[in-house]
This record gives C-alpha cells, structure tokens and sequence, in this order.
C-alpha cells in the first residue's frame, strides 16, 4: 500500500473514522491514484480496463464482511469523476463504507464526482455509510457531485447512511432508487453548510414491486448564507408504502427550498411525506442554559443532537 | 437563601403596559421548602420565570446569598446554583435522556448514575436512558425526565414549576419523596414549588399565597389551608 501523508490520513479519519488498514476488503483512492487495495475469498475489487473506476464483486451468500472504498484528494485542482459499481450477490449481508475528503489549499478547484452503482441480489441485506468533508483554506472550491443509482432485486434491503457536516462547498447529490417486490430502502441523510456552500439533494424513489417500502429521512442544517435544496421524490407503481420527511434548522441568512413529492400510479400505494423548516426554537435554548449552558453551547448542542 | 425585593414585572399588551407582578418582597430562607400558590393569572409562573432569569424584571431586585442577581442571565443563574423545572418541559429531536442528563450534571455522568435518576422518578432506566426526548414521549414521561435532571443539577435552589401537572397518583407519592430528599442530600438546599396540589402545599414549610401579582398572605400551612379549604370562599378572598 501506498504511504499516505498526514493530511490524507486525516481526511481518512473524518471519512471512514480509519486509523489504520481497516480489515476485509478495500480499495483506498488518494490524488486519482490508487494507494491500496485488498480483497477477500468472497469481495473481489477489479479495475475497470478503461480505468474509469472499479467494480466491486461480493459473492452470493457473503455474510458480515465490510468493503471500504475512501478517496481523497489533497493536491489543488484536481478534477475527477469515478465509477464504481456494487454487484452484490443474493443473501449476502455486507456494510459498505465510502466517502470522500477533500484538503484544498491551493486556489484551484478540486473536485470529485463519484458514480455509485448498486446491484443488490435477491435477499441481499446492505448498509452503505457514505461521508463527505472538506477542509482546507485556499480559494479553490471544494466540489462533490455523487451519484447514486440502487438496483434492488426482491426482498433485498439497503440501508443508506449519508453525511455532509463540513468543509464542502458545493454539491449536487442525485440518488435514483429501483424497487422490486418486498425490497426495503431506508435513507438517512445528515447535511450542514455553512459560509457560501451551496447543496442540493435530489431522490427518486421508485417502488415497482409488491410490498416494497422506502424511507427516505434528510436532516439538515443551513448557516451562515449558505443555501439548500432538497428534492425527493416516492413513486409508487406497486401496492408499496413510501415515506420521505425532510427537516431543517434555518440559522442567520441560510436558504432553504424543500420539495418533496409523490406519485401513485397504484392504488394500493400508500405514500406520506412531511417537510418542516424553522430555527432553534428559543425554548429549548432556555431549557439549555438553565442547565448552565451559554447560548452558543446550547446551540451547539441542539444541532448535534439534531444531526445524530 | 434568595431574596426578592420591591420586584414589578409588567408586559406591553396592545401598547397597554400590563402589570403582572407589583412590589414583590420575598425571603426564602436556606432549608425551607416553599409553596407558591395562588389563582391561574396571579403571576405565580412568573415569579418563578423572573428567579431563573427567564423573564427580566421591570423595577426591583434578586440576591442569592447576599449577591444581586438582578442582572445575571439564565446561565450565570444556573452555574451560582439555581435550577428550573419547566411547566411543559421542552422536547428535542436527537437529544437523548442520558444527553440532557449528562448536560444537566456538568460532568460526565456515568450511566448507572443517570439510570439511578431516573429510577427515582419511576421511570425504567434501560427503558429511557436511549430515548430521544421528542415527540414520542408522553407529556407524563417528559415531566418526569425534567424532574430527573434537577436530581442531576443538584442546586441550593430548585424551583418547580408545576411539577404534579400530568402525574398520576402513583408518582406523585413518588414526587413528594423526591423534594423530602433532595432537601435531605443537598446541605441549606432550598425548594421552590409551583402549586394547587393540596398533598403539595401540605407539606410545605410555608405557603405563599400570590393574586393579581402580590402578595396576600403567607404562613404555615395550619394558618394557610384553612383559607384556602373552600374554593368558593378563596375566590371571594381573592375578589
């Protein structure tokens, strides 16, 4: 494996909380190079022949392995958009663990454009932790534009965990989803921008299949004059039940625009979606700082609370 | 001990200056366990709010040992040793029991400390210690878990604010204990109570007897809840 330098273990920690090889299978994507890679008897990782990114291949029947798949980019300027598709076998129960971080300390973008691909196997069980974070001072942007695209066959499950706290300043996050019958999404999403940052996040959530059932759950926060979109979308095409819910804290001169949406094609769909936005309310401030909290402590409890 | 001099507390109310509390004078003595009483609008939760630090006053002054709080805000209040049960404690979303507790302690509050919390308000530790304390608490539940973290604090001072709204008969047994210990376990600790309860004002040391923002009386509860026995004749008094 390829040394890497402090900051890109740094990045390492904030993304994949890794302090050092982690075990079972891995590919480790550092300046659009590859710095590590390890796979197992059941997770095979191959790189694509055109080098436009990698698959990642786990064998039916694979039970509590983990592949970890983190980039970072720590040199200004880089411009990067890589494919990775999942081909998870049936039965399988597997966590997979992605995301990248970002140190940009020159004056040119960087920016990496990652396109996730999931092909989930019948009965298949997935839990995808996926981390965003940005740090460094430079003038060059620090851009992320993930694509997200799930393919689920019946009775599988995924659970997708999606986090953007800090650092990032721009993204545009899409994320399709495919249903067949009985297959079960659950997404949670946890956002902060902060400054200038810009965020967008779209799904389309498509239930095709008997019994199928999404939840789709996107906490956010927005600071500074930092702006957001979230767009999510259930459609329901199948006796299924959606539900997509998103709530936001609104700080100092931050922007929100919340859309979600629902479409039924079935009558048996059964499809729900809640949208709140508003600020800290000043009662759970008070309730803080009875306990002896000052305002911004109480503050910074609330949101880390409400980020969890 | 804290002390309330000439405090007035007024709001502006379609450009109207409303008077909610007039030349409130008010010892509480280290040790004691008082009883605020009084008819709904009489200015009852608003004393409590102003001891906080809630609510600013208008004219007047607090001391808390000898000390002018007057002009201390809500958390310098809470670090001398004053502490607050809410009416209607606040919810959180992603704020867990065992966060609040931890927070309301100061330290790092070890869990079999904070299932012992809440085991003293009659809840089941391993029940609640995880739980959000969001909407999918009962208004029951919250009360309890709010009464949990002044155990935590800890204070020479607790001021409650209504805490038997919601509660049923089986804890409120429970909460009577609760004020009896805290008295017992923290040194010249005093408690403030908000109430209508009879069980509550009965064990007071002494009854304060608040209407349409003042004082009317104040005593023992043999002096006191003989006025108080019939509703009618209190709301004749309080005419």
């Amino acid at each position: 494996m390829v040394k890497l330098d402090a900051i890109q273990k740094r990045l390492i920690e904030e993304i994949a909380d890794l302090h050092s090889v982690p075990e079972g299978a891995y590919n480790f994507r550092a300046n659009s190079r590859l710095a590590g890679r390890n796979t197992t008897a059941n997770i095979d990782i191959i790189s694509k022949p055109d080098g436009s990114g990698i698959d990642i291949r786990i064998r039916p029947g694979t039970k509590k392995e983990s592949v970890h798949i983190p980039v970072v980019l720590s040199e200004s300027g880089i411009k990067e958009t890589v494919y990775n598709d999942f081909y998870v076998g049936e039965d399988s129960d597997v966590v997979i663990v992605a995301g990248c971080g970002i140190d940009n300390c020159g004056t040119q973008d960087s920016e990496h454009d990652g396109i996730h691909r999931f092909h989930i196997g019948r009965n298949a069980k997935v839990k995808y932790v996926e981390k965003h974070y940005g740090s460094g001072d430079g003038k060059g942007q620090r851009i992320l534009n993930p694509v997200t695209e799930v393919y689920m066959d019946e009775n599988s499950s995924m659970e997708m965990e999606m986090e953007q706290i800090k650092g990032v300043d721009s993204t545009d996050r899409q994320t399709v989803a495919e249903l067949k019958a009985g297959a079960k999404l659950v997404v949670k999403e946890r956002l902060m921008t902060h400054g200038s940052q810009n965020a967008v996040s779209g799904y389309q959530v498509n239930l095709n299949g008997a019994g199928a059932t999404a939840d789709v759950v996107s906490r956010s926060v927005a600071r500074d004059d930092s702006s957001q979109t979230f767009n999510a979308r259930v459609t329901g095409n199948a006796p299924c039940s959606g539900h997509t819910e998103c709530d936001s804290i609104i700080m100092d001169r931050g922007r929100i625009l919340a859309i979600p949406s629902l479409e039924a094609n079935n009558v048996d769909a059964m499809l729900v979606h809640e949208a709140a936005i508003g600020k800290i309310a000043g009662e759970q401030l008070v309730k803080l700082m009875t306990l002896g909290l000052t305002e911004q402590e109480a503050e910074e409890q609330i949101i880390n609370g409400f980020l969890r | 001990m804290l002390e309330i001099r000439n405090l007035s507390f007024s709001v502006d109310e379609d450009g109207e200056q409303k008077e909610i509390l007039r030349n409130l004078d008010l010892k509480i003595e280290d040790g004691k366990f008082i009883v605020i009483t009084g008819p709904n609008g009489s200015g009852k939760s608003t004393l409590a709010r102003l001891i906080m630090g809630i609510e600013k006053p208008s004219e007047g002054q607090i001391l808390f040992d000898g000390k002018d709080i007057t002009d201390l805000d809500i958390t310098e209040r809470a670090k001398l040793g004053i502490s607050f049960a809410f009416q209607q404690p606040v919810r959180f979303k992603g704020i867990r029991v065992k966060d609040l507790l931890r927070l309301a302690s100061g330290k790092n509050l070890s869990v079999s400390t904070a299932c012992e919390y809440l085991s003293e308000v009659g809840l089941c530790a391993r029940d609640y210690i995880d739980r959000e304390i969001n909407a999918s608490l009962s208004g029951g539940e919250l009360k309890r878990i709010e009464i949990a973290t002044l155990l935590a604090r800890h204070t020479r001072l607790s001021v409650f604010d209504e805490p038997e709204a919601g509660i049923d008969l089986w804890s409120f047994q429970n909460l009577i204990r609760i004020f009896e210990k805290m008295r017992k376990e923290i040194k010249d600790s005093s408690i403030v109570i908000i109430s209508h309860q009879e069980r509550i004002l009965n064990i007071a040391d002494e009854i304060v007897l608040l209407s349409a923002g003042g004082i009317i009386d104040k005593g023992s509860p043999e002096t006191i809840m003989p006025k108080l026995v019939s509703q009618s004749s209190v709301c004749q008094r309080l005419q």
